[in-house]
Protein backbone atom coordinates (compact mmCIF):
# COMPACT_ATOMS: atom_id res chain seq x y z
CA UNK A 1 0.00 0.00 0.00
CA UNK A 2 1.51 3.25 -1.07
CA UNK A 3 1.34 6.57 0.78
CA UNK A 4 0.90 9.36 -1.73
CA UNK A 5 -0.69 12.23 0.21
CA UNK A 6 -0.09 11.94 3.95
CA UNK A 7 3.66 12.39 3.52
CA UNK A 8 3.28 15.43 1.26
CA UNK A 9 1.40 18.40 2.77
CA UNK A 10 1.08 20.21 -0.54
CA UNK A 11 -0.55 17.22 -2.25
CA UNK A 12 -2.70 16.52 0.78
CA UNK A 13 -3.96 20.09 0.71
CA UNK A 14 -4.68 19.77 -3.00
CA UNK A 15 -6.70 16.62 -2.38
CA UNK A 16 -8.54 18.15 0.55
CA UNK A 17 -9.51 21.18 -1.55
CA UNK A 18 -10.99 18.93 -4.22
CA UNK A 19 -12.88 16.98 -1.58
CA UNK A 20 -14.16 20.12 0.10
CA UNK A 21 -15.84 20.88 -3.23
CA UNK A 22 -17.72 17.62 -2.69
CA UNK A 23 -18.57 18.64 0.86
CA UNK A 24 -20.33 21.70 -0.54
CA UNK A 25 -22.57 19.53 -2.69
CA UNK A 26 -23.13 17.13 0.22
CA UNK A 27 -24.13 20.06 2.43
CA UNK A 28 -26.42 21.33 -0.33
CA UNK A 29 -28.26 18.00 -0.47
CA UNK A 30 -28.36 17.87 3.32
CA UNK A 31 -29.70 21.37 3.93
CA UNK A 32 -32.23 21.37 1.08
CA UNK A 33 -33.54 17.96 2.12
CA UNK A 34 -34.11 19.20 5.66
CA UNK A 35 -35.73 22.45 4.55
CA UNK A 36 -38.15 20.54 2.32
CA UNK A 37 -38.79 17.38 4.31
CA UNK A 38 -39.50 18.88 7.73
CA UNK A 39 -42.50 21.02 6.69
CA UNK A 40 -43.61 18.31 4.26
CA UNK A 41 -43.32 15.76 7.07
CA UNK A 42 -45.53 17.95 9.26
CA UNK A 43 -48.21 18.03 6.54
CA UNK A 44 -47.89 14.29 5.98
CA UNK A 45 -48.26 13.69 9.73
CA UNK A 46 -51.43 15.78 9.82
CA UNK A 47 -52.77 13.94 6.76
CA UNK A 48 -51.95 10.60 8.36
CA UNK A 49 -53.89 11.62 11.50
CA UNK A 50 -56.86 12.98 9.57
CA UNK A 51 -60.22 11.48 10.42
CA UNK A 52 -61.03 11.48 6.70
CA UNK A 53 -60.15 8.06 5.35
CA UNK A 54 -59.87 9.48 1.82
CA UNK A 55 -56.86 11.42 3.08
CA UNK A 56 -55.34 9.21 5.75
CA UNK A 57 -55.38 5.99 3.70
CA UNK A 58 -53.32 7.25 0.72
CA UNK A 59 -50.99 9.07 3.11
CA UNK A 60 -50.42 5.87 5.09
CA UNK A 61 -49.69 4.08 1.84
CA UNK A 62 -47.16 6.74 0.86
CA UNK A 63 -45.41 6.39 4.22
CA UNK A 64 -45.41 2.62 3.84
CA UNK A 65 -43.76 2.76 0.43
CA UNK A 66 -41.15 5.34 1.43
CA UNK A 67 -40.15 3.50 4.57
CA UNK A 68 -40.53 0.02 3.12
CA UNK A 69 -38.22 0.28 0.11
CA UNK A 70 -34.50 1.10 -0.14
CA UNK A 71 -33.66 4.77 -0.51
CA UNK A 72 -31.15 3.76 -3.19
CA UNK A 73 -33.94 2.21 -5.23
CA UNK A 74 -36.06 5.31 -4.81
CA UNK A 75 -33.24 7.56 -6.04
CA UNK A 76 -32.68 5.35 -9.10
CA UNK A 77 -36.40 5.08 -9.75
CA UNK A 78 -36.97 8.84 -9.62
CA UNK A 79 -33.86 9.49 -11.73
CA UNK A 80 -35.13 7.33 -14.59
CA UNK A 81 -38.78 8.14 -14.09
CA UNK A 82 -38.29 11.91 -13.99
CA UNK A 83 -35.75 11.91 -16.82
CA UNK A 84 -38.21 10.10 -19.06
CA UNK A 85 -41.46 11.77 -18.02
CA UNK A 86 -40.47 15.42 -17.63
CA UNK A 87 -40.32 17.63 -20.74
CA UNK A 88 -36.82 18.75 -19.70
CA UNK A 89 -33.88 16.84 -18.29
CA UNK A 90 -33.79 17.38 -14.52
CA UNK A 91 -30.42 17.91 -12.88
CA UNK A 92 -29.01 14.96 -10.96
CA UNK A 93 -28.69 17.14 -7.88
CA UNK A 94 -32.38 18.12 -8.05
CA UNK A 95 -33.48 14.49 -8.39
CA UNK A 96 -31.48 13.47 -5.34
CA UNK A 97 -32.94 16.30 -3.27
CA UNK A 98 -36.42 15.44 -4.56
CA UNK A 99 -36.08 11.74 -3.64
CA UNK A 100 -34.52 12.47 -0.27
CA UNK A 101 -37.17 15.05 0.61
CA UNK A 102 -39.99 12.60 -0.16
CA UNK A 103 -38.26 9.81 1.74
CA UNK A 104 -37.31 11.81 4.80
CA UNK A 105 -40.75 13.45 4.92
CA UNK A 106 -42.19 9.97 5.52
CA UNK A 107 -39.80 9.28 8.39
CA UNK A 108 -40.31 12.73 9.88
CA UNK A 109 -44.08 12.32 9.56
CA UNK A 110 -44.06 9.24 11.76
CA UNK A 111 -41.83 10.97 14.29
CA UNK A 112 -44.06 14.06 14.31
CA UNK A 113 -47.20 11.95 14.63
CA UNK A 114 -45.80 10.30 17.73
CA UNK A 115 -44.77 13.69 19.08
CA UNK A 116 -48.20 15.18 18.51
CA UNK A 117 -50.02 12.23 20.01
CA UNK A 118 -47.80 12.43 23.09
CA UNK A 119 -49.24 15.89 23.90
CA UNK A 120 -52.16 15.29 26.29
CA UNK A 121 -55.64 16.24 24.98
CA UNK A 122 -56.01 18.45 28.04
CA UNK A 123 -53.53 20.88 26.46
CA UNK A 124 -55.79 21.38 23.46
CA UNK A 125 -58.83 21.67 25.71
CA UNK A 126 -57.12 24.28 27.87
CA UNK A 127 -56.35 26.23 24.70
CA UNK A 128 -59.93 25.98 23.54
CA UNK A 129 -61.50 27.19 26.78
CA UNK A 130 -59.06 30.11 26.92
CA UNK A 131 -60.37 31.23 23.53
CA UNK A 132 -57.38 30.37 21.35
CA UNK A 133 -58.31 29.59 17.76
CA UNK A 134 -57.41 26.12 16.52
CA UNK A 135 -54.45 27.55 14.62
CA UNK A 136 -53.23 29.46 17.68
CA UNK A 137 -53.60 26.37 19.83
CA UNK A 138 -51.57 24.38 17.32
CA UNK A 139 -48.70 26.84 17.00
CA UNK A 140 -48.57 28.29 20.53
CA UNK A 141 -49.37 25.21 22.61
CA UNK A 142 -48.95 22.00 20.63
CA UNK A 143 -45.94 22.67 18.39
CA UNK A 144 -43.50 23.76 21.13
CA UNK A 145 -44.27 20.57 23.04
CA UNK A 146 -43.99 18.46 19.88
CA UNK A 147 -40.60 20.00 19.09
CA UNK A 148 -39.31 18.99 22.48
CA UNK A 149 -40.80 15.51 22.16
CA UNK A 150 -39.30 14.80 18.74
CA UNK A 151 -35.86 16.42 18.92
CA UNK A 152 -33.97 13.26 19.97
CA UNK A 153 -35.53 11.23 17.15
CA UNK A 154 -34.98 14.07 14.67
CA UNK A 155 -31.32 14.22 15.70
CA UNK A 156 -30.99 10.56 14.75
CA UNK A 157 -32.54 11.21 11.34
CA UNK A 158 -30.23 14.17 10.75
CA UNK A 159 -27.16 12.06 11.45
CA UNK A 160 -28.46 9.35 9.14
CA UNK A 161 -29.11 11.96 6.46
CA UNK A 162 -25.51 13.18 6.52
CA UNK A 163 -24.45 9.62 5.65
CA UNK A 164 -27.32 9.01 3.20
CA UNK A 165 -26.15 11.92 1.03
CA UNK A 166 -23.49 9.46 -0.20
CA UNK A 167 -26.28 7.77 -2.17
CA UNK A 168 -26.10 10.74 -4.54
CA UNK A 169 -23.09 8.95 -6.03
CA UNK A 170 -25.40 6.25 -7.41
CA UNK A 171 -26.63 8.68 -10.07
CA UNK A 172 -23.27 10.44 -10.31
CA UNK A 173 -23.98 13.57 -8.33
CA UNK A 174 -20.56 14.98 -7.60
CA UNK A 175 -20.73 14.98 -3.81
CA UNK A 176 -18.15 13.88 -1.28
CA UNK A 177 -18.59 10.13 -1.82
CA UNK A 178 -18.33 10.34 -5.62
CA UNK A 179 -15.21 12.42 -5.42
CA UNK A 180 -13.60 10.12 -2.88
CA UNK A 181 -14.30 7.11 -5.12
CA UNK A 182 -12.87 8.85 -8.15
CA UNK A 183 -9.76 10.02 -6.30
CA UNK A 184 -9.16 6.54 -4.97
CA UNK A 185 -9.33 4.92 -8.39
CA UNK A 186 -7.20 7.65 -9.99
CA UNK A 187 -4.49 7.47 -7.36
CA UNK A 188 -4.80 3.79 -6.42
CA UNK A 189 -4.47 4.92 -2.82
CA UNK A 190 -7.08 4.60 -0.11
CA UNK A 191 -6.06 7.91 1.44
CA UNK A 192 -8.95 9.81 -0.20
CA UNK A 193 -11.31 7.44 1.64
CA UNK A 194 -9.59 8.31 4.90
CA UNK A 195 -10.07 12.00 4.15
CA UNK A 196 -13.73 11.31 3.33
CA UNK A 197 -14.20 9.44 6.59
CA UNK A 198 -12.76 12.38 8.52
CA UNK A 199 -14.93 14.86 6.63
CA UNK A 200 -18.13 12.87 7.26
CA UNK A 201 -17.22 12.59 10.92
CA UNK A 202 -16.58 16.33 11.06
CA UNK A 203 -19.98 17.07 9.47
CA UNK A 204 -21.77 14.75 11.86
CA UNK A 205 -19.86 16.11 14.82
CA UNK A 206 -21.10 19.58 13.98
CA UNK A 207 -24.65 18.37 13.29
CA UNK A 208 -24.76 16.47 16.56
CA UNK A 209 -23.42 19.41 18.53
CA UNK A 210 -26.07 21.73 17.05
CA UNK A 211 -28.86 19.24 17.78
CA UNK A 212 -27.73 18.72 21.36
CA UNK A 213 -27.67 22.48 21.90
CA UNK A 214 -31.20 22.74 20.50
CA UNK A 215 -32.35 19.87 22.71
CA UNK A 216 -30.97 21.58 25.78
CA UNK A 217 -32.58 24.88 24.81
CA UNK A 218 -35.96 23.26 24.22
CA UNK A 219 -35.98 21.14 27.33
CA UNK A 220 -38.23 23.21 29.53
CA UNK A 221 -38.58 20.30 31.94
CA UNK A 222 -34.97 20.74 33.02
CA UNK A 223 -35.08 24.46 33.51
CA UNK B 1 -77.15 34.28 33.65
CA UNK B 2 -76.25 30.73 32.53
CA UNK B 3 -79.19 28.62 31.55
CA UNK B 4 -79.24 25.03 30.38
CA UNK B 5 -82.48 23.30 29.54
CA UNK B 6 -83.14 19.66 29.01
CA UNK B 7 -79.59 18.88 27.91
CA UNK B 8 -79.14 15.41 26.47
CA UNK B 9 -75.90 13.79 25.46
CA UNK B 10 -74.97 10.31 24.45
CA UNK B 11 -71.66 8.61 23.70
CA UNK B 12 -72.60 5.98 21.10
CA UNK B 13 -75.30 3.89 22.80
CA UNK B 14 -74.50 5.26 26.25
CA UNK B 15 -76.93 8.01 27.25
CA UNK B 16 -74.88 10.06 29.67
CA UNK B 17 -77.07 13.14 30.16
CA UNK B 18 -80.79 12.42 30.24
CA UNK B 19 -82.27 15.90 30.17
CA UNK B 20 -80.48 18.11 32.67
CA UNK B 21 -81.69 21.64 33.33
CA UNK B 22 -79.75 24.17 35.36
CA UNK B 23 -80.06 27.90 35.84
CA UNK B 24 -77.20 29.82 37.43
CA UNK B 25 -77.74 33.40 38.57
CA UNK B 26 -75.05 36.04 38.58
CA UNK B 27 -72.89 35.79 41.69
CA UNK B 28 -74.23 32.37 42.57
CA UNK B 29 -72.06 29.40 43.53
CA UNK B 30 -73.55 26.10 42.41
CA UNK B 31 -72.02 22.76 43.40
CA UNK B 32 -72.66 19.69 41.29
CA UNK B 33 -72.29 16.53 43.32
CA UNK B 34 -73.00 12.90 42.59
CA UNK B 35 -71.42 9.49 42.22
CA UNK B 36 -68.56 8.99 39.82
CA UNK B 37 -69.72 8.26 36.27
CA UNK B 38 -73.02 10.09 36.78
CA UNK B 39 -72.25 12.66 34.05
CA UNK B 40 -71.10 15.71 36.05
CA UNK B 41 -67.93 16.29 34.05
CA UNK B 42 -69.72 15.69 30.79
CA UNK B 43 -72.35 18.27 31.71
CA UNK B 44 -69.70 20.84 32.58
CA UNK B 45 -67.83 20.06 29.37
CA UNK B 46 -71.04 20.58 27.39
CA UNK B 47 -71.41 24.02 28.97
CA UNK B 48 -67.85 24.76 27.80
CA UNK B 49 -68.39 23.24 24.38
CA UNK B 50 -65.63 20.72 25.00
CA UNK B 51 -68.43 18.31 24.11
CA UNK B 52 -71.36 19.02 21.84
CA UNK B 53 -74.81 18.13 23.08
CA UNK B 54 -77.43 16.13 21.20
CA UNK B 55 -80.52 17.94 22.44
CA UNK B 56 -81.37 20.93 24.58
CA UNK B 57 -80.77 24.64 24.95
CA UNK B 58 -77.82 26.46 26.48
CA UNK B 59 -77.69 30.23 26.85
CA UNK B 60 -75.31 32.65 28.55
CA UNK B 61 -76.75 36.11 29.17
CA UNK B 62 -78.36 37.07 25.86
CA UNK B 63 -76.26 34.71 23.77
CA UNK B 64 -77.75 31.43 22.69
CA UNK B 65 -75.07 28.76 22.37
CA UNK B 66 -77.45 26.16 21.03
CA UNK B 67 -81.17 25.60 20.86
CA UNK B 68 -83.80 23.32 19.39
CA UNK B 69 -85.49 24.57 16.24
CA UNK B 70 -88.00 22.44 14.40
CA UNK B 71 -86.99 19.41 16.40
CA UNK B 72 -83.30 19.74 15.49
CA UNK B 73 -80.40 21.12 17.48
CA UNK B 74 -78.66 24.24 16.16
CA UNK B 75 -75.40 25.69 17.43
CA UNK B 76 -74.83 29.42 17.06
CA UNK B 77 -72.43 30.98 14.54
CA UNK B 78 -68.75 31.01 15.43
CA UNK B 79 -68.80 34.67 16.49
CA UNK B 80 -71.45 34.06 19.14
CA UNK B 81 -69.75 30.88 20.29
CA UNK B 82 -66.50 32.76 20.67
CA UNK B 83 -68.19 35.49 22.72
CA UNK B 84 -69.58 32.81 25.03
CA UNK B 85 -66.21 31.04 25.32
CA UNK B 86 -64.56 34.29 26.38
CA UNK B 87 -67.09 34.77 29.16
CA UNK B 88 -66.42 31.34 30.64
CA UNK B 89 -63.38 30.20 32.58
CA UNK B 90 -62.60 26.55 33.16
CA UNK B 91 -60.42 24.81 35.72
CA UNK B 92 -59.59 21.16 35.07
CA UNK B 93 -58.92 18.36 37.50
CA UNK B 94 -55.53 17.84 35.85
CA UNK B 95 -54.61 21.58 35.76
CA UNK B 96 -53.53 21.46 32.11
CA UNK B 97 -50.96 24.19 32.56
CA UNK B 98 -48.75 24.78 29.52
CA UNK B 99 -45.46 23.07 30.45
CA UNK B 100 -43.31 25.05 28.02
CA UNK B 101 -44.31 28.41 29.44
CA UNK B 102 -43.36 30.05 32.72
CA UNK B 103 -46.13 30.58 35.24
CA UNK B 104 -46.35 34.24 34.23
CA UNK B 105 -46.53 33.33 30.56
CA UNK B 106 -49.25 30.76 31.30
CA UNK B 107 -51.33 33.64 32.61
CA UNK B 108 -50.47 36.29 30.01
CA UNK B 109 -50.37 34.32 26.78
CA UNK B 110 -54.11 34.09 26.18
CA UNK B 111 -54.87 37.70 27.21
CA UNK B 112 -52.20 38.88 24.76
CA UNK B 113 -52.91 36.42 21.92
CA UNK B 114 -56.68 36.19 22.26
CA UNK B 115 -57.82 39.43 23.88
CA UNK B 116 -55.05 41.54 22.32
CA UNK B 117 -54.13 43.06 25.66
CA UNK B 118 -50.75 44.88 25.62
CA UNK B 119 -48.16 42.59 27.19
CA UNK B 120 -47.21 45.05 29.94
CA UNK B 121 -50.84 45.34 30.98
CA UNK B 122 -51.32 41.57 30.89
CA UNK B 123 -48.24 41.06 33.04
CA UNK B 124 -49.35 43.60 35.58
CA UNK B 125 -52.69 41.87 35.86
CA UNK B 126 -51.09 38.43 35.98
CA UNK B 127 -48.80 39.44 38.83
CA UNK B 128 -51.76 40.85 40.72
CA UNK B 129 -53.64 37.56 40.29
CA UNK B 130 -50.61 35.47 41.26
CA UNK B 131 -50.32 37.52 44.44
CA UNK B 132 -53.99 36.91 45.06
CA UNK B 133 -53.58 33.12 44.89
CA UNK B 134 -50.43 33.39 47.03
CA UNK B 135 -47.89 32.61 44.32
CA UNK B 136 -46.31 35.98 43.53
CA UNK B 137 -42.84 34.42 43.94
CA UNK B 138 -43.54 31.69 41.35
CA UNK B 139 -43.96 33.96 38.31
CA UNK B 140 -40.74 32.77 36.70
CA UNK B 141 -41.06 29.09 37.62
CA UNK B 142 -42.10 26.40 35.19
CA UNK B 143 -45.17 24.25 35.90
CA UNK B 144 -43.11 21.12 36.61
CA UNK B 145 -41.48 22.96 39.50
CA UNK B 146 -44.81 23.45 41.28
CA UNK B 147 -46.72 21.22 43.69
CA UNK B 148 -50.20 20.09 42.69
CA UNK B 149 -51.84 22.68 44.91
CA UNK B 150 -49.68 25.44 43.46
CA UNK B 151 -50.39 24.23 39.92
CA UNK B 152 -54.11 24.35 40.49
CA UNK B 153 -53.91 27.85 41.97
CA UNK B 154 -51.96 28.95 38.89
CA UNK B 155 -54.64 27.34 36.70
CA UNK B 156 -57.31 29.31 38.54
CA UNK B 157 -55.32 32.53 38.13
CA UNK B 158 -54.83 31.74 34.42
CA UNK B 159 -58.58 31.42 33.92
CA UNK B 160 -59.22 34.61 35.90
CA UNK B 161 -56.69 36.53 33.80
CA UNK B 162 -59.18 36.34 30.90
CA UNK B 163 -61.82 38.18 32.97
CA UNK B 164 -64.50 35.50 32.77
CA UNK B 165 -68.01 36.17 34.01
CA UNK B 166 -68.45 32.62 35.15
CA UNK B 167 -65.94 30.03 36.35
CA UNK B 168 -66.40 26.30 35.94
CA UNK B 169 -64.41 23.84 38.06
CA UNK B 170 -64.23 20.12 37.35
CA UNK B 171 -63.15 18.43 40.57
CA UNK B 172 -60.31 20.92 41.07
CA UNK B 173 -58.95 19.13 44.15
CA UNK B 174 -59.40 15.48 43.17
CA UNK B 175 -55.87 15.09 41.80
CA UNK B 176 -54.31 16.62 44.92
CA UNK B 177 -52.86 15.11 48.06
CA UNK B 178 -55.26 15.75 50.95
CA UNK B 179 -52.93 18.24 52.61
CA UNK B 180 -52.91 20.38 49.44
CA UNK B 181 -56.66 20.56 48.81
CA UNK B 182 -57.31 23.25 51.39
CA UNK B 183 -55.06 25.85 49.75
CA UNK B 184 -57.08 25.46 46.55
CA UNK B 185 -60.43 25.47 48.33
CA UNK B 186 -59.38 28.67 50.12
CA UNK B 187 -58.76 30.40 46.81
CA UNK B 188 -62.15 29.25 45.56
CA UNK B 189 -63.81 30.40 48.76
CA UNK B 190 -62.25 33.85 48.31
CA UNK B 191 -63.65 33.96 44.78
CA UNK B 192 -67.08 33.05 46.08
CA UNK B 193 -66.86 35.88 48.61
CA UNK B 194 -66.10 38.29 45.77
CA UNK B 195 -69.34 37.14 44.16
CA UNK B 196 -67.77 35.35 41.24
CA UNK B 197 -70.35 33.17 39.53
CA UNK B 198 -69.18 29.58 39.89
CA UNK B 199 -70.24 26.10 38.83
CA UNK B 200 -68.22 23.54 40.74
CA UNK B 201 -68.19 19.78 40.27
CA UNK B 202 -66.83 18.52 43.55
CA UNK B 203 -66.43 15.61 45.91
CA UNK B 204 -65.63 18.01 48.75
CA UNK B 205 -68.81 17.87 50.75
CA UNK B 206 -67.66 20.53 53.19
CA UNK B 207 -67.08 22.94 50.32
CA UNK B 208 -70.47 22.10 48.80
CA UNK B 209 -72.18 22.61 52.12
CA UNK B 210 -70.36 25.69 53.40
CA UNK B 211 -69.53 27.68 50.30
CA UNK B 212 -72.18 27.03 47.69
CA UNK B 213 -75.50 28.82 47.43
CA UNK B 214 -77.03 25.85 45.73
CA UNK B 215 -76.28 22.15 45.51
CA UNK B 216 -77.37 19.90 42.66
CA UNK B 217 -77.20 16.14 43.03
CA UNK B 218 -76.77 14.29 39.74
CA UNK B 219 -77.16 10.57 39.37
CA UNK B 220 -77.19 8.52 36.24
CA UNK B 221 -77.36 11.57 33.95
CA UNK B 222 -80.30 13.20 35.69
CA UNK B 223 -80.91 15.61 38.57
CA UNK B 224 -82.01 13.79 41.70
CA UNK B 225 -82.31 16.77 43.97
CA UNK B 226 -81.54 20.45 43.90
CA UNK B 227 -81.78 23.17 46.53
CA UNK B 228 -79.85 25.26 49.00
CA UNK B 229 -76.95 23.49 50.63
CA UNK B 230 -79.01 23.18 53.81
CA UNK B 231 -82.00 21.66 51.99
CA UNK B 232 -79.93 19.06 50.16
CA UNK B 233 -77.76 18.12 53.12
CA UNK B 234 -80.81 17.63 55.36
CA UNK B 235 -82.98 16.09 52.65
CA UNK B 236 -85.25 13.16 53.42
CA UNK B 237 -84.94 11.81 49.86
CA UNK B 238 -83.44 8.33 50.39
CA UNK B 239 -81.12 8.54 47.37
CA UNK B 240 -79.81 11.91 48.46
CA UNK B 241 -79.31 10.68 52.01
CA UNK B 242 -77.50 7.62 50.79
CA UNK B 243 -75.12 9.56 48.53
CA UNK B 244 -74.35 12.20 51.11
CA UNK B 245 -73.92 9.61 53.81
CA UNK B 246 -71.38 7.76 51.69
CA UNK B 247 -69.62 10.90 50.47
CA UNK B 248 -69.13 12.21 53.98
CA UNK B 249 -67.71 8.82 54.90
N1 LIG C 1 -65.38 10.87 25.65
C1 LIG C 1 -66.19 9.88 26.11
N2 LIG C 1 -66.49 8.84 25.33
C2 LIG C 1 -67.30 7.85 25.75
N3 LIG C 1 -67.88 7.81 26.97
C3 LIG C 1 -67.61 8.83 27.81
C4 LIG C 1 -66.76 9.91 27.42
N4 LIG C 1 -66.67 10.78 28.47
C5 LIG C 1 -67.43 10.26 29.45
N5 LIG C 1 -68.00 9.10 29.06
C6 LIG C 1 -68.92 8.27 29.87
O1 LIG C 1 -69.93 9.11 30.34
C7 LIG C 1 -70.29 8.74 31.65
C8 LIG C 1 -70.24 9.95 32.55
O2 LIG C 1 -68.91 10.33 32.72
P1 LIG C 1 -68.49 11.65 33.49
O3 LIG C 1 -69.24 12.80 32.93
O4 LIG C 1 -67.00 11.74 33.43
O5 LIG C 1 -68.96 11.35 34.97
P2 LIG C 1 -68.55 12.06 36.33
O6 LIG C 1 -67.78 13.30 36.01
O7 LIG C 1 -69.84 12.33 37.02
O8 LIG C 1 -67.73 11.07 37.08
C9 LIG C 1 -69.40 7.61 32.08
O9 LIG C 1 -70.10 6.41 31.88
C10 LIG C 1 -68.26 7.71 31.11
O10 LIG C 1 -67.72 6.44 30.85
MG1 LIG D 1 -65.76 13.74 36.49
Amino acid sequence: MSIKYFNDPARLWGLTKIMLGGVQVTLGIFVLTLILSIPLGMLVALGRMSKRKALSTPVSFYIYIMRGTPLMLQVLFFWFFLSQSLPFKPSRFAVVVFSFALNYAAYFAEIFRGGIQAVPVGQREAGQVLGYTRVQTFFRIIVPQVVRNVLPAVTNEIITLVKDTALGSIIAVVELMSIAKKQVSNSTSIEPYVVAILLYLLLNGIAERLCKTAERKMDYLRR
Amino acid sequence: MLNAENVRKRFAANEVLRGISLNVEKGEVVSLIGPSGSGKSTFLRCLNRLETIDEGTITLDDDVMCEMRGGALHYADSKTLRRITLKMGMVFQSFNLFPHMTVLRNLTDAPVAVRRLPRSQAEEKARMLLAKVGLADKADSYPHQLSGGQSQRVAIARALCMDPEIMCFDEPTSALDPELTQEVLNVMQDLAKEKMTMVVVTHEMRFARNVSDRVVLIENGGIVEEGTAEQVFTSQNPRTRQFIGEAQG
